[in-house]
């Protein structure tokens, strides 16, 4: 249905008229424009939330005990509940399929001295596959392995900050520091974005850390991360069930949070996923609110430069047009001028937020803010009916004056 | 050509209605040279308006061409405007951002003929008026009896059946007024009809019959000296 002399009419009409062409498509260009930089604003608060998780794995989830807060089956209230290796092999056993990494972790704080240099730093026992529940990151050398642990090792990963600490510039890995009196080799520099606390901590193998502190299969914590083919409610449900099984296994009362409790990251997703989910529906209720406002805009001008022709519409009337003829002309010129300025209005908005990058990310948590294609899509689509609506209601109107009223307007 | 019966035609004007026409009975064959005299408010705008079918009528018979005009659509009516009638205006009407050429083919643009047919045709037409080297003028660069002309023109060039032309000097001055009725003339010679509306008697005595309407009914109907000369 491609009509030249119909776009030639426009283009005329367009052309002579540029004021109100350039008001129009002003109107629209800004609503898009604020649309689009609300939109990418909050898509880089968004990362920034999810950066704000970035130290433990996003399938993280950790058994921790401490005392009974309730008595249970004739045992007092205050019992120390202990974890030991074999709850770890249950639990690893136990829920196999559910679970991706597994780590037990005995949390220790030693006095690390490099020749001259001593400080106090927080030591964690754990697993190879503790790198992947902590994210830690490998900067230089190797994480612990299984061979570690089976030989009970007496090797060490360090974090970052103690490397800096201890040794300076000079290199570190192959070096041998001393954990509380004994000879650890290091072996491994980590850095970790949960930021600097996380960088002055060191990870031991497990083995080396129940034989050497105590002789015994106690450990603190068991962390693991579940199947992450789960959804975020089944693993929520995994993380229930863990905790129901193993209060009961160990003689605590059920509801006994302060024995054993499970701390689930997908809880904490949800919420985030929850968090977020208002916060888009706010951001798409203020951003239709300004489409709107730029539609409703955009008609206002369709209805005045509509009366302001309906003379010309009277002429073209009187000289045979038909009303269909003269509605099109009006939704099309309109929906061109909306489409021309929403496409600068778009561009000009993701360029700005292009420009904005990552350099709001420190004083506004706005981290790499853009809009994604599909938003790009359905605003185009809002606007092209936007256009297609400001002109056809008073186009159609003004087509239906009788040519003798129209011819007497002024 | 044009064929009147019983014609009435009343506007609403608040609560009350005003009755325009009261029984208009007039029959226009082809060829003729009709004006209609009267002074304002005697209906002969109402009664253009009705022949042009710019607006409707609320009795009575109206043929155009023998079709009986009847609960036109305004696409039906756009359609046999285009097709029979030509317009002169007395504020010329001439769309103020397309040029004499453009304005001219304008009606050819709805009748559907290719641009460049439309364009030599409207230049013939141009050059017919005699405005053929200012086709590519503005309507605000022409003076009124050159904008008249280019209506006239463009009333023209769809080859209409009848042009009806309202006021047509009615904002020019005596010269104009004299060129633009020559041209009218030209046309009505070359077998046109021609139906013109004037309260002007020097106007009206320039064309062969003058129908005189007062309060809305025909108080007279008569050939003119410019017809019993031929």
């Amino acid at each position: 249905m491609f009509d030249l002399d119909r776009w030639r009419e426009i283009f005329q009409s367009i052309n002579k008229n540029r004021l109100r062409s350039v008001m129009s498509g002003f109107t629209v260009a800004f609503a898009i424009l604020l649309f689009t930089l609300l939109f990418g604003i909050v898509s880089g608060l968004s990362n920034s939330f999810k950066g704000a998780f970035a130290d433990d794995a996003q399938n993280a989830m950790f058994v921790r005990v401490w005392k009974t807060s309730k008595p249970y089956k004739g045992l007092q209230t205050g019992r120390k509940i202990q974890l030991k290796n074999k709850d770890y092999e249950y639990i690893a056993e136990e829920y196999s399929e559910k679970i991706q990494y597994k780590s037990s972790r005995i949390y220790k704080n030693f006095f690390i001295k490099y020749k001259n240099e001593a400080n106090s730093y927080s030591v964690m026992a754990v697993n190879p596959d503790h790198q992947f529940l902590e994210k830690t990151i490998i900067d230089d050398g190797r994480y612990l392995n299984e061979r570690d642990l089976n030989e009970k090792s007496k090797v060490i990963v360090i974090g970052r900050l103690i490397k800096e600490d201890l040794f300076g510039e000079r290199p570190a890995i192959g070096k041998r520091v001393n954990v509380s009196g004994s000879s650890f080799l290091v072996i491994g520099i980590f850095s970790d974005d949960g930021g600097d606390n996380e960088e002055r901590k060191a990870f031991i193998p497990l083995t080396t850390a129940q034989s050497m502190y105590g002789n015994n299969d106690y450990i603190s914590q068991v962390a693991l991360g579940y199947n992450p083919d789960l959804s975020l409610d089944k693993a929520i449900a995994f993380g229930n069930q863990m905790e129901r099984d193993l209060r009961n296994k160990m003689n605590i009362h059920p509801d006994d949070q302060s024995a054993l409790s499970v701390r689930n990251m997908a809880e904490a997703n949800k919420g985030i996923g929850q968090f977020m989910g208002i916060l888009y529906a706010i951001v798409i209720l203020i951003g239709s609110g300004t489409l709107i406002a730029g539609i409703i805009g955009i008609s206002n001008i369709m209805i005045f430069v509509i009366k302001e022709r309906t003379k010309e519409f009277g002429i073209r009337k009187a000289l045979g047009a038909k009303p269909s003829s003269i509605v099109g002309m009006v939704v099309q010129e309109s929906v061109l001028i909306t489409t021309i300025a929403g496409y600068l209005g778009l561009s000009l908005g993701t360029y700005i937020l292009s420009l904005i990058g990552n350099s709001l990310e420190e004083d506004y948590f706005i981290k790499d803010p853009s809009v994604s294609p599909e938003i790009v899509f359905g605003a185009t689509l809002v606007l092209i009916s936007a256009g297609l609506i400001a002109g056809y209601i008073p186009a159609k109107r003004a087509a239906n004056i009788k040519p003798i009223e129209a011819l007497r307007a002024d | 050509m044009i064929k009147i019966e019983g014609l009435h035609k009343s506007y609403p004007i608040g609560k009350d209605s005003l009755h325009v026409l009261k029984g208009i009975d007039l029959h226009i064959k082809e060829g003729e040279f009709v004006s209609i005299m009267g002074s304002s408010g005697s209906g002969k705008s109402t009664l253009l308006n009705i022949v042009g079918l710019l607006d409707g009528h609320d009795e009575g018979n109206y043929f155009l061409n023998g079709q009986l005009i009847k609960d036109l659509n305004e696409k039906k009516a756009a359609i046999l405007r285009n097709k029979f009638l030509g317009f002169v205006f007395q504020s010329f009407n001439l769309i103020s951002y397309k040029t004499a050429l453009e304005n001219v083919a304008l009606p050819l643009y709805y009748k559907g003929m290719a641009r460049k047919e439309r364009l030599k045709v409207a230049l013939d037409y141009l050059e017919k008026v005699g405005l053929k080297d200012w086709a590519n003028h503005l309507p605000n660069e022409l003076s009124g009896g050159q904008k008249q002309r280019v209506a006239i023109a463009r009333a023209l060039v769809t080859k209409p059946k009848v042009v009806l032309a309202d006021e047509p000097t009615g904002a020019l001055d005596s010269t104009t007024t004299d060129s633009v009725m020559d041209l009218l003339k030209d046309i009505n010679n070359e077998g046109m009809t021609v139906f013109v509306i004037t309260h002007e008697e020097e106007v009206a005595e320039q064309t062969k019959r003058i129908v005189r309407l007062k309060d809305g009914v025909i108080i007279s109907d008569e050939f003119t000296n410019a017809a019993k000369a031929i």
